[in-house]
C-alpha cells in the first residue's frame, strides 16, 4: 500500500486511470472535468502514454473507439455537455463491442446549464447514453478513495464482457481533496486481445471492429448476444452499501455526493430515535435492486435523494414491487442538498407525511 | 473536538485555497477525516475565492460548508457575504489591515488580525494567509504543532520549497500574535 495523499478528486481518476495500465487518453476541456485532461496532459508523456486533446467532443470520443478496437486501455473523461456530443460515440462503441472508460464529472444542466455539481445525467447515463439497444456498466463514487477503486474495477468488468463502462462523478467529487491511498500501478497489458484489430500478421482471419450490419437476423442475433453478457451483468455486478438497514423505517436511496450528505441526516436522525438507513448503490447499471428488495417488506418507506428532480425514483419502485411508497428530496442546477434538509424529510416522512 | 468547518474566504491571489490545504493536510497528519473543497469556475477570476474545509472524528458528509465554525475573512467582500453564515458561539478572523469594519454580531468571538501588515514587517509581504493559519492553530489546537508543520510541509510543492522557511515563520507569527 502507497502513502496516504491529499489529492483532487480529478486528478485522482487520471492517476488510477494510469495506474490501472490506461495510456491512451482522448478528451475536450470543460468545466469541472478539465483538471484530468491537464493531468493526463503532463503525465502521458512522461511514461510513453497519448495525451491527445480532440477538435471536439465528437472526435475524442471516435479516437477512443479506435484505440480501444485495437486491444488497448482507452479512455476519456467530460462532464455533461460533452457526453451528449459523445453519445453518438459511445453508441458505436456499444455496437462495436469495444470496453473503454467514459468519465462524467456531471454539472447542472440541461443546456449549457452550469458549472456546479449536479447528478442529473443519471438517466442518460443508465438508460439512453446514445441510441439503440444498449448498455453501459455504470459506477458511482462517493469519496474520492473509492473513485480511485472503481476506476479500476470499471476498466476490469470493461474488458471482461466488452462493454463500454462509466464513472459517474461530479464536480464537487472532482473538485475537492480527500486523503487517498492509490493502487500499484499495472504495467499496460500489451498482449493483443483476440477480438482486437491489433493486426493478424497473416495468421489468423482479420477481425473486424464495426457498428454497422445491414442484414436484420444479423443485427438482431448480435443484440441478443449482447443482452445474454448484460444479463449476466445484472446477475453478477450489482453494487451496493448497505447503511443501518437492518431496523430502518426509512429507507435513504442515494448515491455520490448526495449520499454523503444523506448519511450525516441518518446519523443525526439515528440520535433523535428514528430508524432509518440507507441503501446507496455503488452501480447505478445494473441497478442495485437485489439489495433494495431485500427491504421492501422490512421498511415501511423509501425516500431517494438526489440532485436532480427525481431520476432515480422509479427505478427503487420497480425494485420494491411498488409495495411501498417512494417520496424524494432533491435540489438542482448546481445546488447541493444540505444535511438540515435532508433531516428535516426524514422526519416529515417518520411523521406519516408523504 | 467532533466536528471543525471552517470557511477560507478572500481574493485569488491571497493564497486562500492553500491556507485552507495547509489545515487539511495537517488534520489528516493528526488522523481525522478530512476534506477540502474549493470555489471554482469564473468566481476564482477576479471575485472572491474560497474553500471549505471540514475535519472530522467521523466520516465527512457534505464537503460544502455553508454555515462555519470559523470563518477566515481576507478581504471586505467575503466578510459581508458570510458573516451572517457563521454559526453562533463560533470564530471570525479577519485581517484587519485590509478590513476597517467591525463585525455587529455579539454571538460571535471576532478577532481583529493585521495579518497582511504583520508579515509586511516581517519582511515576507503576501503571507498573510499564513499568519492566519497560526492563529487559527492556536484558538482551535486542532492538531499538534507537529503536525501543523507536517501539513505545511505536505502542501509545499517540491519546486517551491525554498519558501517553506518563510511559512514557517509566518505560522510563527500568528501563534503568536
Amino acid at each position: 500500500m502507497g502513502e496516504k495523499v491529499l489529492m483532487k478528486g480529478n486528478e485522482a481518476i487520471a492517476e488510477a486511470a494510469i495506474a490501472a495500465g490506461c495510456r491512451h487518453f482522448f478528451g475536450y476541456p470543460i468545466t469541472p472535468q478539465t483538471e484530468v485532461a491537464a493531468y493526463m496532459s503532463k503525465r502521458m508523456p512522461k511514461i510513453g502514454g497519448v495525451y491527445l486533446q480532440g477538435e471536439s467532443e465528437v472526435a475524442s470520443i471516435n479516437m477512443v473507439l479506435g484505440a480501444a478496437a485495437s486491444g488497448v486501455r482507452a479512455m476519456t473523461s467530460t462532464s455533461s455537455p460533452g457526453i451528449s456530443l459523445m453519445s453518438e460515440g459511445i453508441s458505436y462503441i456499444a455496437g462495436s463491442d469495444v470496453p473503454c472508460l467514459i468519465v462524467n464529472v456531471q454539472r447542472g444542466g440541461p443546456g449549457l446549464g452550469g458549472i456546479q455539481p449536479s447528478q442529473s445525467d443519471y438517466n442518460q447515463a443508465t438508460k439512453a447514453s446514445g441510441h439503440g439497444d444498449f448498455h453501459m456498466i455504470v459506477f458511482a463514487p462517493s469519496t474520492v478513495q473509492e473513485t480511485v477503486d472503481l476506476i479500476s474495477d470499471a476498466f476490469d468488468l470493461g474488458d471482461k464482457y466488452r462493454v463500454p463502462t462509466m464513472v459517474l462523478s461530479d464536480g464537487m467529487l472532482g473538485q475537492m481533496m480527500e486523503p487517498v491511498v492509490l493502487p500499484e500501478p499495472k504495467d499496460p497489458n500489451n498482449d493483443c486481445k483476440e477480438w482486437a484489430a491489433c493486426g493478424h500478421k497473416d495468421k489468423r482471419k482479420h477481425n473486424v471492429i464495426n457498428s454497422l450490419n445491414t442484414d436484420p437476423p444479423t443485427l438482431e442475433r448480435l443484440n441478443f448476444e449482447r443482452f445474454e453478457r448484460y444479463a449476466k451483468i445484472i446477475e453478477n455486478e450489482q453494487r451496493a452499501e448497505e447503511y443501518l438497514c437492518d431496523d430502518a423505517d426509512i429507507i435513504i436511496v442515494a448515491f455520490g455526493a448526495s449520499s454523503r450528505v444523506s448519511r450525516s441526516a441518518i446519523d443525526k436522525a439515528r440520535k433523535e430515535g428514528i430508524k432509518v438507513g440507507m441503501v446507496r448503490p455503488i452501480t447505478l447499471w445494473p441497478f442495485p435492486e437485489k439489495f433494495i428488495k431485500k427491504y421492501a417488506d422490512s421498511a415501511k418507506r423509501f425516500l431517494t435523494v438526489e440532485m436532480n428532480m427525481g431520476q432515480m425514483v422509479n427505478d427503487v419502485k420497480l425494485a420494491i414491487e411498488c409495495k411501498k411508497p417512494v417520496s424524494f428530496y432533491g435540489r438542482t442546477g448546481g445546488m447541493i442538498p444540505t444535511t438540515k434538509e435532508v433531516y428535516e424529510q426524514i422526519v416529515k416522512l417518520n411523521g406519516g407525511e408523504q | 473536538m467532533t466536528d471543525l468547518n471552517i470557511l477560507f474566504a478572500g481574493f485569488g491571489g491571497q493564497g486562500v485555497l492553500f491556507s485552507g490545504k495547509v489545515i487539511a493536510y495537517a488534520g489528516m497528519m493528526e488522523g481525522k477525516e478530512i476534506s477540502w473543497l474549493p470555489s471554482y469556475g469564473p468566481e476564482m477570476r477576479g471575485g472572491t475565492a474560497n474553500c471549505s474545509v471540514c475535519i472530522s472524528d467521523n466520516k465527512i458528509g457534505s464537503p460544502l460548508v455553508t454555515n462555519p465554525d470559523i470563518l477566515v475573512a481576507m478581504n471586505l467582500p467575503s466578510l459581508d457575504k458570510f458573516v451572517n453564515e457563521v454559526v453562533p458561539g463560533g470564530t471570525i478572523i479577519l485581517d484587519s489591515t485590509l478590513i476597517e469594519k467591525k463585525v455587529e454580531r455579539d454571538d460571535v468571538n471576532v478577532i481583529y488580525l493585521p495579518a497582511s501588515k504583520l508579515a509586511e514587517d516581517a519582511g515576507v509581504k503576501g503571507a498573510a494567509n499564513m499568519v492566519i493559519v497560526g492563529r487559527l492553530w492556536r484558538e482551535t489546537k486542532f492538531c499538534s504543532e507537529e503536525n501543523l508543520d507536517k501539513g505545511l510541509l505536505k502542501s509545499i510543492p517540491p519546486k517551491k520549497i525554498d519558501l517553506l522557511d518563510k511559512n514557517r515563520k509566518m505560522i510563527k507569527t500568528g501563534i503568536e500574535s
